[in-house]
């Protein structure tokens, strides 16, 4: 569905070139639903408007649809829908009116369009707002019209560029059911743009970590957390077992360090294992066994923000808008 | 895959396809005075404040030789057929950058829809208004002793159409370049319209006018578009005509030229 080779994007503010997206190399099969991740400015916003034909490379190559995004833009524009950042309706206007009217951008005709674009309104709670004027919708209800225009044609491929950015969790989860439910429906081939890692992490099934225009990592949130990151580990024992237990758990993180604090008689011991849950319960006999039985035991799953703490040495959070 | 070179050059859309897609940006424009009709009332009403309060002035001001025999209503109304055409038209950038600042316009920019219709369906937009406008003043005129001849004053708001995607089209440029600094756009656009206005002689004749002004009025496109105005309300068709529709014409080839460069440059 998409491949690019090389594909460069430079800016240049002032006479300094700036380069926002470093030769990337992405393939996409039909039906996936990928997510490109990182901070602000890692340049995935920047590599979705070149794929979308809003963006003109720099070099490189990109094939998005089965077309060349260079050579043919108004027809990888005809087969992909695309939800910026901002809010696809104009204020002044008429819901159901520019639902239709993007329907007709894209060659429908009048009654296809009205019929599609109250099927859309309907599916996504918007039915009773058709004759609103766009200005006096709240901003959930703006998103949810976006996602309706870019669905009005029902493209194959859909393009989002950080849906959810300034929603509350009630109307992100509830935008993701319409999105997910679209793509259980049609087999849509989704790409997204997100600095949120747990949206990322619960809602794609592959992970594009781009950073400083470059991709950094590319697999399944699952894969990459198992590889990158492992499950954090901390464990309480008794002051007089601590030298024991520090033996015991060096030896079980052969990389990484170990941490501990030590306080009220009892030391906390902090650790990162790739395989941290199947690896507990050993551990437990053998400080059982040792006679250093350990007092409290938490086990927690790493996130993507951990995945991108050990691919850049900064997290996520940082980079990420308040 | 396809490995096409990056300078490869883009498809151009046919005409039909650019014609299509332009009625249906017209089309979208139009639906806000449609849903909304009482802003057509108040555009209606400009012209006519103008054409009662200025009028009367002109002629007691600047006296009947210098409007070339002709009665003052008769010389003043299609001046300000004119102005209300470069008003409008010239504001086809300013509907524009409210879109820029929300998505639309880059929601619509995503969609197939061929560039150069992005600013002909816009600018025609900012003309149809004209049309209703022109003849409602021109019948409204004729119990003060205007002469009305349908077909020319037709002819004329066509020459007007040209002459305004070519202008539509340079405004929306405008808007796209002082994009995130909006009061380039309006100090561009006024500090623009004025002179050109004064200059090609809609409000008082320019032959009552120094030699310089004369010169400079030659210079003018906006001149010979008043000229060939005022002849089609005469009823006549003549050389002025024909020099009116060059420079609709040749102000429409500028402005759509710079208009598709300043959307691609947008892109880069």
């Amino acid at each position: 569905m998409i491949h690019t080779r090389k594909l460069t994007k430079n800016f240049t503010v002032k006479k300094d070139t700036v380069e926002a997206v470093k030769g990337v190399d992405i393939d996409v099969a039909p039906g996936e639903l990928v997510a490109f991740l990182g901070p602000n400015g890692a340049g995935k916003s920047t590599t979705l408007r070149m794929l979308t034909t809003l963006l003109r490379p720099t070099s490189g190559s990109a094939t998005v649809a089965g077309l060349d995004v260079v050579a043919d833009p108004a027809g990888v524009r005809a087969r992909i829908g695309y939800i910026g950042q901002g809010n696809g309706g104009g204020h002044s206007y008429r819901v159901i009116d520019e639902m239709i009217m993007q329907g007709r951008f894209y060659g429908m005709n009048t009654t296809d369009a009205t019929a599609r674009a109250k099927e859309l309104l309907t599916s996504l709670d918007l039915a009773d707002l058709a004759k609103r004027t766009v200005i006096k919708l709240s901003g959930g209800q703006r998103r949810r019209m976006d996602v309706a225009l870019g669905l009005m044609h029902s493209p194959r491929l859909l393009f989002l560029d950080e849906p959810s950015t300034g929603m509350d969790p009630q109307n992100r989860a509830n935008l993701w059911e319409h999105i997910m439910r679209m793509r259980a429906e049609h087999g849509t081939t989704i790409v997204l743009t997100t600095h949120y890692m747990d949206e990322a992490d619960s809602m794609s099934e592959r992970v594009i970590v781009i950073d400083h225009g470059a991709i950094i990592a590319d697999n399944t949130a699952a894969r990459l957390k198992a590889d990158l990151a492992g499950d954090l580990l901390a464990v309480e024992v008794a002051a007089a077992s601590a030298a024991e237990v520090r033996g015991l758990l060096a030896r079980a993180a052969a990389e990484g360090e170990l941490e501990e604090h030590a306080f009220d008689g009892v030391v906390r011991f902090r650790l990162r294992l790739s395989n941290g849950a199947r690896l507990a319960p050993e551990l437990l006999r053998r400080m059982h066994d040792a006679g250093a039985p350990a007092q409290s035991l938490e086990l927690k799953p790493p996130t993507l923000d951990d995945v991108f703490l050990e691919l850049t040495g900064r997290s996520l959070r940082e980079g990420a808008e308040v | 895959m396809a490995n096409t070179r990056v300078e490869q050059a883009e498809q151009k859309p046919g005409l039909d396809r650019v014609l299509r897609d332009t009625w249906y940006v017209f089309w979208r424009e139009m639906l806000l005075p449609l849903r909304d009709p009482f802003s057509l009332v108040f555009s209606l009403l400009q012209p006519l404040v103008f054409l009662g309060l200025f009028g009367p002035l002109l002629g007691s001001a600047v006296g009947a030789p210098a409007f070339g025999g002709q009665s003052t209503l008769q010389w003043f109304l299609p001046g300000v057929v004119v102005m209300i055409a470069l008003f409008g038209t010239s504001m086809t950038g300013s509907n524009l950058q409210y879109e820029l600042m929300t998505g639309s316009y880059e929601r619509i920019l995503a969609t197939p829809l061929s560039r150069s219709s992005l600013m002909i369906g816009r600018a025609l937009k900012e003309w149809a208004p004209l049309v209703v406008q022109g003849l409602l003043i021109s019948v409204v005129c004729i119990p003060f002793g205007f002469v009305l001849h349908p077909l020319h004053v037709l002819f004329g708001l066509i020459i007007l159409g040209i002459f305004g995607i070519g202008l539509g089209a340079l405004s929306y440029s405008l808007a796209l370049v002082s994009q995130n600094k909006e009061w380039i756009f309006w100090g561009v656009q006024q500090t623009l319209l004025f002179p050109l206005m004064i200059l090609s002689g809609i409000m008082l004749p320019i032959e009552a006018g120094p030699e310089w002004m004369k010169v400079a009025s030659l210079f003018n496109p906006l001149t010979y578009l008043v000229n060939a105005e005022r002849e089609l309300f005469a009823g006549a068709v003549g050389v002025d005509t024909l020099y009116g529709l060059l420079a609709a014409v040749v102000t429409a080839a500028v402005g759509l030229v710079v208009g598709i460069r300043a959307i691609s440059r947008n892109t880069n």
